[in-house]
């Protein structure tokens, strides 16, 4: 009841993912024709894509749920009625 | 060796414009996935084609960016109990085994009709299923937003149940969002279906998603939020495929994900505001127009056939271009029904807190 319906907001966090995420999209876009030749090698080479998938899903998939919970965009508090 | 050659040489230039384009594509697709559990794909394989990205590069790129938002958007969901991680893996491995069938399908279709009996196919296949199965999820949404009963829990269908009731020994498997034992002899076909339609139209969650709700029993929320566990598993798989022959275009995904995934985690907090049937409305509502889109294109592929009289090329052009600009329509409809749920949703629950606060004489 005296619970504060403000909780603290990831701010650090956010600004830290943000960055990590920033440097591995300028290094996609910068080193493009070297991706290319390596990603578009298929065989063994198609552990790189998957691998960079997951490894931006995890940086920048944390920075945009933070930056939601930043700006104020949470879940509703009551509870969804699902089983 | 030959095929990666080309491969590489089919990777395009990226200019800004297509750089913004994907992002924005991305996120709209992003949000109304991470409410319906899947959709966007109809809109960004087209799109990166119409950037001259070939047909495969495209297939395959899009499929790289729908396992990792799937599964950002399967950790959000699950966050929120909406999640059944065993059906999903159950229905997922059955898709996985769909999606090469109906990979299969097409290109036997293609090697005996071209790549205009191939459209033809993978149109007609829209068609009718959106046809059958959208116009019988927004008739069902219709029906419960009438009946005023659309603050309740959702009445099991009369399909469902008697699929609860079938008693298989050996076969039987508890899954949570049914709250029920069910036989995999059912799950299995269902998750076929999600792979085969995932393989001809690249959005298995319009069977994945109306197939747990009507014919298994799961409650809306938690059959969207499933599909996206569905979506990893036959994602991951597909990805894996086409990235063996170096089809993925790692920068097309990327570029697409760093939008889907602002969208996504967006459209999983939406679903926290609406009610139930909302979720039937958004996915009714998209598919009924994408429908549209599709029946444009049928007469275009059959001319190209001979199957009827020869359509004249300014014809064939504009049918092209207002099929596009109806599939970019419907994501777009989708994501602002999205929207404006979240917005109201919201705005309530606002008007509650504060009317609570009052109440107890905080203010």
């Amino acid at each position: 009841m005296a619970k504060s319906y403000q909780s603290k907001k990831p701010v650090g966090k956010m600004i830290f993912m943000g960055i990590i995420s920033i440097a591995l999209y300028v290094t996609l876009l910068s080193q493009q024709d070297m991706l290319n030749e390596y990603f578009g090698k298929g065989g063994v080479y198609a552990f790189l894509p998957i691998v960079t998938a997951f490894l931006f899903s995890y940086i920048h998939g944390t920075f945009t749920g933070d930056f939601w919970t930043v700006l104020g965009i949470e879940a509703a508090r009551k509870k969804q009625e699902v089983k | 060796m030959h095929d990666t050659v080309n491969a590489v040489a089919n990777f395009i230039n990226l200019d800004t414009a297509n750089i913004i384009y994907l992002f924005l594509v991305g996120f709209v697709g992003g949000l109304v996935s991470g409410f319906i559990g899947s959709g966007g794909a109809f809109v960004l394989t087209p799109a990166m084609m119409s950037m001259g990205v070939p047909g495969l590069v495209a297939v395959a790129s899009n499929m790289c960016h729908k396992f990792p938002k799937a599964l950002i958007g399967a950790i959000k969901r699950a966050k929120y109990g909406q999640v059944d991680v065993k059906l999903g893996i159950v229905l997922g491995i059955s898709a996985e085994a769909g999606v090469l069938y109906g990979a299969h399908i097409q290109e036997s279709i293609k090697k005996s009709f071209g790549e205009a009996g191939s459209n033809l196919y993978v149109s007609a296949a829209f068609v009718v299923i959106l046809a059958v199965v959208g116009g019988f999820i927004l008739i069902d949404a219709w029906k419960t937003y009438k009946s005023g009963n659309a603050h309740e829990e959702e009445k099991v269908t009369k399909l469902a149940r008697w699929v609860q009731s079938v008693n298989i020994p050996g076969t039987m498997v508890y899954f949570k969002s049914i709250d029920a034992k069910v036989s995999v002899l059912f799950t299995l076909p269902l998750g076929f279906a999600t792979g085969m339609l995932a393989a001809t139209i690249a959005v298995g969650g319009f069977i994945g998603v109306p197939s747990m709700i009507y014919v298994l029993g799961a409650p809306s929320l938690m059959a969207s939020a499933t599909e996206l566990v569905i979506a990893f598993v036959m994602g991951l798989g597909g990805s894996f495929k086409f990235a063996m022959h170096g089809l993925v275009d790692i920068r097309l995904a990327m570029i697409i994900l760093a939008g889907s995934l602002f969208g996504i985690q967006l459209g999983a907090i939406g679903t926290t505001y609406v009610k139930p049937f909302m979720i039937k409305v958004v996915m009714g509502v998209i598919m009924v127009t994408v429908l549209f889109s599709r029946a444009l294109m049928v007469p275009v592929y059959m001319s190209q056939l001979h199957l009827i009289q020869e359509l004249s090329e300014g014809t064939a052009k504009s049918l092209k271009n207002v099929s596009f600009g109806i599939m970019i329509f419907a994501l777009a409809m989708g994501a602002f029904i999205v929207l404006r749920a979240m917005w109201q949703g919201r705005k309530a629950e606002r008007l509650l807190h504060t009317s609570e606060a009052l109440g107890h004489g905080k203010v």
